[in-house]
């Protein structure tokens, strides 16, 4: 297996960082690994870190007194996980699991804070990068809640918990007589290319 | 009972007229789709070519364009994998093996498999646009010294919509590369969650060497065609399956009128290049 020092320059998390940068990033990164059902981090505790998988594959999963545990997200070799070691209050808001054996690279985001704060250049750069990170996250994220797969006027299984809660709470004025739009049911042919 | 046609001796004329089949079996695939197998009562076999569709109808209620999801180049009965989402496709959903419902087609535009001879193939399906795909598999598979790399990128709701699950896994024994990921995940799945468009980087073909072929709901298909062509597929060579409100499926009609296409002539399947910029219009 390549060095920390071999594996960083190549990836292009990491593209946009000179020599001496991509240095103090490799003194703040360790290799670490994770056997099945094993938690990178959980939600609500500090966010101290970061990673990038190398091998292996990590769940991202949100809790909710609704939906129970749900998968929202997973990553896969070369995938980055986390971003809120960057960003005040510094907590995770979901919990990560490895689903296989993981191996991973982990960065401690205070020391690269600290780093951050000292050279603005590589705080820049670094924060070019986790936007990536976010901006496809959140995309990804935009788009499933368009529910594509779901039929006509269903919704994402996220929602539907918050949605059933808000129906319920406009059932109690109609029952006492006030209107309500309710459900349509667009008459839709199979969904897909006939 | 003998239809109007057979007891006066005459045959039907124009493309409009059913034929009869009846159901010879069914599968339930998820808890919402399903398959019927359909044998012709006049006992002649209706020729396909993958991508093509036929419109089917369930007397009485109405006729639906669906995608043929047989093999097309083994002898047996026609196969429809469709989804229970209005009144015809419930209606076909309560047929029992017997029953008798009718046929119009085939029509519209195949994927032109053998285009991809010498390529490798990329099938990206998304939901039950796995169902028109399979056709397309099935030719490659048949001829697959011809191809390069075959790959099946495919991406759904949730483990439960998987379809085809035990064919997915033959498929991947006969060294296709098959990459599922779906929109959301129970604890229990262990495959991937997240976009079937985050599945096109790590799949192993050569874009500048590759056909692909893209069924699924139009937004799915935009922005995995955009995906393609980002990773260096050639836009001619990423064709897409549109759906439109089909009703003659002869051009006559122009309810799946899209612009200057007629989706059931010049379509289902199409060139992105030549819909690329349709599929960005809105409310067209």
């Amino acid at each position: 297996m390549r060095t920390i020092e071999q594996y960083l320059p190549e990836h292009p998390f990491f593209a946009g960082l000179d020599t001496g940068a991509l240095a103090i990033v490799c003194g703040c990164a360790t290799n670490v690994s994770f056997a099945p059902g094993e938690f990178l981090f959980r939600q609500g505790q500090p966010a101290n870190q970061f990673f990038v998988i190398r091998r292996g594959r990590v769940a991202l999963q949100i809790h909710g007194p609704a939906v129970g545990t749900m998968v929202v997200d997973t990553a896969d070799a070369g995938d980055v996980v986390g971003w809120s070691w960057l960003v005040p209050p510094y907590h995770w808001l979901f919990d990560a699991r490895a689903v296989e054996p993981t191996g991973a690279v982990s960065f401690d985001g205070e020391c690269l804070r600290g780093k951050c704060e000292e050279d603005p250049r590589l705080g820049y750069q670094l924060m070019k990068s986790v936007s990536q990170v976010m901006l496809s996250r959140l995309t990804a994220a935009r788009v499933r809640l368009l529910d594509v797969y779901g039929k006509a006027n269903s919704v994402s299984p996220l929602l539907s918990p918050l949605l059933a809660e808000a129906e319920a709470t406009w059932a109690r004025p109609r029952q006492a007589g006030a209107t309500h739009p309710g459900a349509t049911n667009a008459g839709a042919t199979n969904a897909e290319p006939g | 009972m003998p239809s109007l046609a057979e007891r006066q001796g005459t045959q039907p004329v124009g493309a409009l007229v059913p034929r009869l089949f009846r159901v010879a079996n069914r599968r339930q695939d998820t808890a919402d789709t399903f398959t019927m197998m359909l044998e012709p009562l006049d006992g002649v076999a209706l020729d396909f070519v993958p991508g093509q569709f036929t419109m089917l109808a369930a007397f009485g209620v109405g006729q639906v364009p669906i995608s043929v999801s047989s093999d097309a180049m083994v002898d047996g009965p026609l196969c429809h994998t469709i989804r229970d989402v209005g009144p015809v496709t419930h209606a076909l959903s309560r047929t029992s093996v017997g029953d008798v419902v009718g046929v119009r087609g085939p029509y519209g535009t195949g994927w032109d498999v053998a285009g991809g001879e010498n390529l490798d193939v990329v099938l990206v399906a998304g939901g039950i646009g796995l169902a028109p795909l399979r056709p397309a598999m099935l030719e490659v598979l048949h001829h697959r010294q011809r191809y390069g790399r075959v790959v099946l990128l495919y991406g759904t709701r949730s483990p439960e919509d998987v379809l085809f699950a035990d064919e997915l896994k033959r498929w991947e024994n006969l060294g296709v590369e098959v990459l599922i990921t779906v929109d959301y995940g129970t604890p229990a799945w262990d495959g991937r969650v997240g976009l079937v468009t985050t599945l096109i980087k790590r799949a192993g073909f050569d874009p500048h060497s590759s056909l692909a072929l893209v069924c699924g709901p139009e937004v799915m298909m935009r922005f995995t065609a955009t995906a393609l062509i980002e990773r260096g597929v050639r836009p001619e060579r990423v064709r897409v399956s549109l759906e439109r409100n089909m009703r003659c499926g002869v051009g006559l009609c122009g309810h799946c009128q899209y612009r200057e296409l007629f989706i059931c002539l010049d379509g289902p399947v199409l060139p992105y290049a030549r819909v690329a910029d349709l599929l960005g219009t809105r409310e067209l």
